[in-house]
């Protein structure tokens, strides 16, 4: 694992979901940057993806069901080279392939359309069985916000996994501690987060989900029959020093100069065109 | 024809049990009511496609989902009550959003469902699931026609299907050698100044309404609108254009269902003649025997004539 190279796709994704946010003039931060070492971990390690062809029928399959965080999913796509740092540009745009929450049928590499909360765990069953039953060894990930354990569907699917024992199936929970209006022990407590997964008869790993060696760790937890969660803790706003840990940067754009100062700080002033 | 019964949930069985020796990429998921849906039958057999997601109408939609992506033909079934109305933020933005090839086969759909009473009764699941974008919804009328829904849904790439079963026993109004293609309609009879145009359990009643009606010497003709969406509208124009009175009826909302599918349909055509529209009006189902209910709700064979010469009348 090149945790360098790793580090610089987390970081070139963060430019452009801020760069993309500003111009959309609207979108989620938070969300997004705190998910940018879980997708540049995931998209440039752990899952099977080809090079160039997004639709490659032999590929691992990621679902992000917490759908609002689009930009880091474009983002990734961008760093993987299925789309230009130029279209990121257009994300939220009037017939743009980037809509404000992921259409699969306007932008392959997008796995499932999604952006109404708890529904893409029970995709990713689906999907989990699906390539089970055809004998495919691929895996599937399913990516969920800590806020998103609210919604009930999300248990009814964890318990479809268990009974279907999907071990080709690992979930992520982005364990930021924030939702829109604030913090998630405020707004409904999700906790135990490990303990409520484990009573549904699923295998927990919880990991720092900034650290690329500590996500390896998880995500190579041996597996004892049953579907895996990675409890990811993460920082909401992850390396926008005055977005981190501020629910308010949740679904607030931020401006363009923002934007153009934190390329500059990345040290990476190149224009995203 | 045929004088034996068949419930439509019947045929869905049948169906599966064909499509299961002619299709290895088809599955089918229900959630815990498998031996009342007759989902049952393929689950014995082909156990390896089956899946039971348990009582979870809303991970019911999202496993099929997923399992169209991986390159399966899904037919998820439960209640028409549950399956269109627990379930529509699933049915809609997992399902239809995505287009994905899922056949939402819904049972129990109607007053017919009986003693279970008005909450299960889903009298609003034609108006919930057709405005749907690129949902489309189809009623079979009887047992034959409910078989040849299934086959035909099996075949569809493009997106979504809703097919409406029902609970109990229908005779078979089909004509021999019947075909049924979704957008075209099934016309039962001779051109007449009265079209009765139905769906579902409906058509036969409205069919011994016609024979009511004829005692009386009014001439009507029914057609089985089975494709409510997509709608035959040529043959709705030519209808309009030639008939004195259209008739809907359906055992579902007068709002939003089959009668407001086809008045949609007509509303800017120059010669509409007047549209009488019969269905429930806008209350509960409740417990009762099927045939109970439909006397108490008005959609009896006699009630349906009746209606049709008051309108005339007017």
């Amino acid at each position: 694992m090149n945790t360098i190279l790793l580090r610089e796709k987390a970081q070139l994704m963060r430019r452009l979901i801020m760069q993309s946010i500003a111009e959309a003039g609207s979108g989620h931060p938070g969300g997004s940057l705190s998910l940018a070492e879980i997708m540049s971990y995931l998209y440039f390690f752990q899952a099977k993806l080809h090079a160039t062809d997004p639709l490659c029928p032999e590929r691992d399959r990621i679902i992000l069901s917490k759908g609002h965080t689009a930009p880091v999913l474009y983002a990734a796509l961008a760093a993987k080279g299925y789309i230009s740092e130029a279209e990121t540009l257009t994300l939220r745009k009037l017939g743009s392939r980037l809509q404000g929450h992921p259409d699969m049928r306007k932008l392959p590499g997008v796995e499932m359309s999604t952006g109404s909360l708890g529904q893409g765990l029970s995709v990713a069953n689906g999907l989990a069985m699906g390539l089970r039953l055809q004998g495919k060894p691929n895996k599937v990930y399913a990516i969920l916000g800590d806020g998103e354990l609210q919604e009930g569907q999300v248990w009814e699917a964890a318990m479809t996994a268990a009974h279907y024992k999907l071990t080709n199936l690992t979930a992520i929970v982005d364990y930021n501690g924030l939702q829109i209006d604030g913090h998630t022990s405020a707004v409904k407590r999700v906790e135990p987060l490990a303990d409520k997964w484990q009573s549904f008869g699923w295998q927990t790993v919880t990991v720092d989900g900034h650290s690329f060696t500590d996500l390896y760790r998880g995500f190579h937890t041996e597996r004892d029959g049953s579907p895996l969660v990675v409890i990811a803790r993460t920082v909401k706003g992850k390396g926008v020093d005055y977005m981190e840990n501020v629910a308010d940067w949740h679904g607030k754009a931020p401006s363009r100069e923002q934007a153009r100062q934190y390329a500059e700080m990345l040290g990476v002033s190149k224009d995203a065109g | 024809m045929q004088a034996k019964l068949e419930a439509t949930r019947d045929a869905y069985g049948r169906a599966l049990l064909t499509l299961g020796e002619t299709r290895p990429d088809m599955v089918v998921l229900d959630a815990d009511l498998s031996k009342s849906t007759k989902t049952a039958g393929f689950a014995a057999k082909y156990p390896e496609r089956f899946f039971n997601i348990g009582i979870a109408e809303a991970d019911l939609m999202g496993t099929a989902c997923g399992l169209a992506l991986a390159g399966f033909k899904p037919f998820a079934s439960t209640f028409a009550i549950f399956a269109t109305g627990r379930a529509y933020d699933q049915v809609r933005n997992s399902v239809t959003y995505p287009r994905l090839p899922v056949v939402i086969a819904a049972t129990h759909a109607g007053l017919t469902v009986g003693p279970d009473g008005g909450s299960h009764q889903s009298i609003e699941d034609i108006a919930l699931m057709r405005v749907l974008p690129g949902m489309q919804v189809w009623v079979p009328a009887d047992g034959e026609e409910a078989y040849q829904m299934i086959l035909a849904a099996a075949t569809v790439e493009s997106g979504p299907v809703y097919v409406r079963l029902g609970r109990q026993p229908v005779p078979r109004v089909s004509p021999e050698g019947y075909a049924f293609v979704p957008g075209t309609a099934c016309v039962l009879g001779e051109a007449a100044p009265v079209a009765i145009i139905a769906c579902g359990v409906m058509v036969d009643a409205s069919l011994q309404a016609a024979r009511l009606l004829q005692e009386q010497g009014i001439r009507s003709q029914v057609i089985n609108m089975s494709s409510i969406k997509p709608l035959d509208k040529s043959l709705l124009a030519s209808v309009a254009g030639r008939c004195e009175l259209i008739v809907t009826v359906e055992e579902h909302l007068v709002a939003g269902g089959l009668g407001s599918a086809c008045a949609e349909a007509l509303a800017a055509n120059k010669a509409r003649p007047p549209h009488l529209m019969i269905g429930v009006e806008d209350r509960f189902g409740q417990s009762g025997e099927p045939q109970e209910l439909l006397a108490a709700y008005g959609l009896t064979p006699e009630r349906i004539a009746s209606r049709i010469l008051q309108a005339l009348a007017q």
